[in-house]
């Protein structure tokens, strides 16, 4: 690098360890505001802060939960739930997507009734999924499913859509057929877009975990905060959603992780542009 | 001189070939009975002005486009689609950009089913050929234009195809590459026998390359004129300069750009007129 030699070179490094300060800081003062507003009993006339338990409440119910042998227990059924589900929709999402985008007559067949099941809330499907699926189990991966599908579903046929008809035509002239021209260059001309839709698709997955384990009359992190509702526990609410927005966001970046490692192509190629 | 005078295929009959492209309302007539042959090893350089029929007539050869009328014939067999016989260049190359350099080149192969270290073999060969030695595992998106364009020709050649298509494929280029490109091209051409019919709409590159041009009027495209070119090869830059060349250069000034006032049309492409697919749904 040529750039060693000037005195900026260090620059990149001290910006990007002053962003992470400046992220930090960031959840800090949100976590100080909070502990400030519970504690003097904020009233802004809107919105009240009398009965929200502080930071502090909500650090000792999240250390007795730790401490608890159930959250294991709670945390892997929730993690098979969600990635079950996950796991379904990809499969789904990405096989209904790349024949929907790429014909015109699956697009009419297939399309219109999924777009009237689109904007249906996971939690209006919980009385259909108990009477359609046999175990309770079942009913709760089939919520994470619908939270999951249509993310990538949508994703899958825009990159389908998407596809240089030049590349195509290219791939035709030298000798593929219509198999290899799905495989060869439909999937991964799509797969920047596909991968976009699987990482959203992960989180809008953990977002439907509360709703689908309503279901659940035992364990899974989602029921842990609908169960601490019903008996008013507030700051075991609170443990029950950090966990579920640390856990959501930390699968959606290992989505897109992944997704990166298996595409080093597409950042090198919008790094130039 | 060049082994592509004693190439055995590749011979093109284009038969009373008509075109229309576009649908209902807004479908007109590109091609207009456009009769032409070409024989095995022939260069061949097509000029006419923007909108023309030119890239129509390489999409109707590659096998993109349907004729509405006549018939085009490789070697006495009627053209049915796209085939790796037919290798299409494009202005823009359309190399796939999640394949390194090597397995792009290589793709045809995979195609017809070759092993990977055997295609892989042949594809550092075809490499060699174009000089791009050492770029094996680079992504198409690490190289500069005129490489990337090699490495595109290097994929088609790989087919040993019968005819190669080119539509203005050196356009985008700067000059001074575009002056390069066409070196490579002409040596590249000297060592494999295959037909090329090459798109342009720059005098000088079809004056410098061809063995024969065929000029194109406005649409609907017919050919107009055709110009046999007995130029010494292999060909140097200088060439340019002679007063020959000078003269046909007129020739085709005067063809191409008439005192009567023209409209300028849209740019076609080998794979029809530009139509933009709608998606229908916001996310």
């Amino acid at each position: 690098m040529t750039s060693s030699t000037l005195p900026t070179a260090n620059q990149p490094n001290l910006r990007r360890l002053g962003r992470l300060l400046l992220r930090m800081a960031s959840v800090i003062a949100c976590v100080l505001a909070w502990q400030w507003a519970s504690s003097a009993h904020l009233n802004l006339g809107l919105v009240t802060f009398h009965n929200v338990p502080s930071p502090k409440d909500v650090l000792l119910a999240a250390g007795a939960l730790i401490q608890s042998p159930k959250l294991v227990t709670h945390l892997t059924a929730s993690i098979a739930r969600v990635f079950s589900g996950f796991a379904a929709a990809t499969v789904i999402g990405i096989a209904l997507g790349l024949v929907i985008g790429r014909s015109r007559w699956l697009e009419d067949v297939l399309l219109p009734p999924l777009e009237v099941l689109r904007p249906i809330p996971a939690v209006a499907w919980i009385p259909l999924a108990i009477l359609m699926f046999p175990s309770s189990e079942l009913s709760m991966v089939f919520i994470t499913f619908i939270g999951a599908l249509f993310p990538i579903l949508l994703n899958t046929i825009h990159g389908v859509e998407g596809v240089d008809a030049r590349l195509i035509a290219s791939a035709r002239s030298l000798g593929s057929g219509r198999r290899a021209v799905f495989t060869e260059v439909i999937l991964p001309a799509a797969a920047p877009s596909i991968v976009t839709g699987l990482s959203i698709g992960m989180g809008t997955a953990w977002f439907c975990l509360v709703t689908a384990e309503m279901i659940s009359g035992q364990f899974g992190i989602g029921y842990y905060t609908w169960a601490s509702y019903t008996v008013q526990n507030y700051p075991e609410i609170i443990v029950g959603m950090l966990f579920i927005g640390v856990f959501g966001m930390g699968s959606s970046a290992l989505v897109k992780k992944t997704g990166n490692a298996l595409m080093p192509w597409y950042f090198m190629q919008r790094r130039k542009s | 001189m060049s082994s592509a005078e004693n190439a055995t295929q590749g011979r093109i009959d284009i038969d009373g070939l008509h075109i229309h492209l576009g649908q209902d309302k807004q479908r007109f007539e590109t091609l207009q009975d456009v009769s032409v042959s070409a024989r095995p090893g022939e260069f061949i350089c097509v000029l006419g002005p923007s909108g023309c029929g030119k890239s129509t007539l390489l999409g109707a050869i590659a096998g993109h486009l349907l004729p509405s009328g006549g018939s085009i014939r490789i070697d006495g067999q009627p053209v049915q689609g796209p085939h790796p016989d037919r290798g299409l260049v494009f202005q823009q190359h359309t190399l796939f950009p999640w394949q390194k350099v090597l397995d792009n080149v290589a793709f045809g192969l995979k195609m017809k089913g070759i092993a990977r270290t055997e295609r892989r073999t042949r594809a550092r060969e075809l490499l060699k050929l174009v000089g791009l030695e050492g770029f094996e595992n680079s992504y198409p998106s690490q190289l500069s234009g005129g490489m990337q364009q090699r490495v595109e020709i290097a994929r088609v050649l790989i087919n040993h195809p019968r005819v190669m298509l080119m539509d203005e494929p050196f356009g985008a280029l700067d000059a001074q590459t575009r002056l390069k490109m066409q070196e490579l091209l002409l040596d590249v051409w000297a060592r494999i026998k295959t037909t090329i019919v090459f798109i342009t709409h720059d005098i000088d590159e079809a004056l410098f390359l061809a063995d024969r041009i065929l000029i194109m009027s406005p649409r609907p495209g017919r050919i107009i004129d055709e110009i046999a070119l007995d130029f010494a090869r292999p060909r140097h830059a200088g060439l340019v300069t002679s007063g020959e060349f000078v003269r046909l250069k007129r020739h085709c000034l005067d063809l191409l750009h008439p005192q009567a006032k023209v409209v300028p049309l849209a740019r076609l492409s080998p794979l029809g007129a530009a139509s933009a697919r709608q998606f229908q749904f916001a996310i």
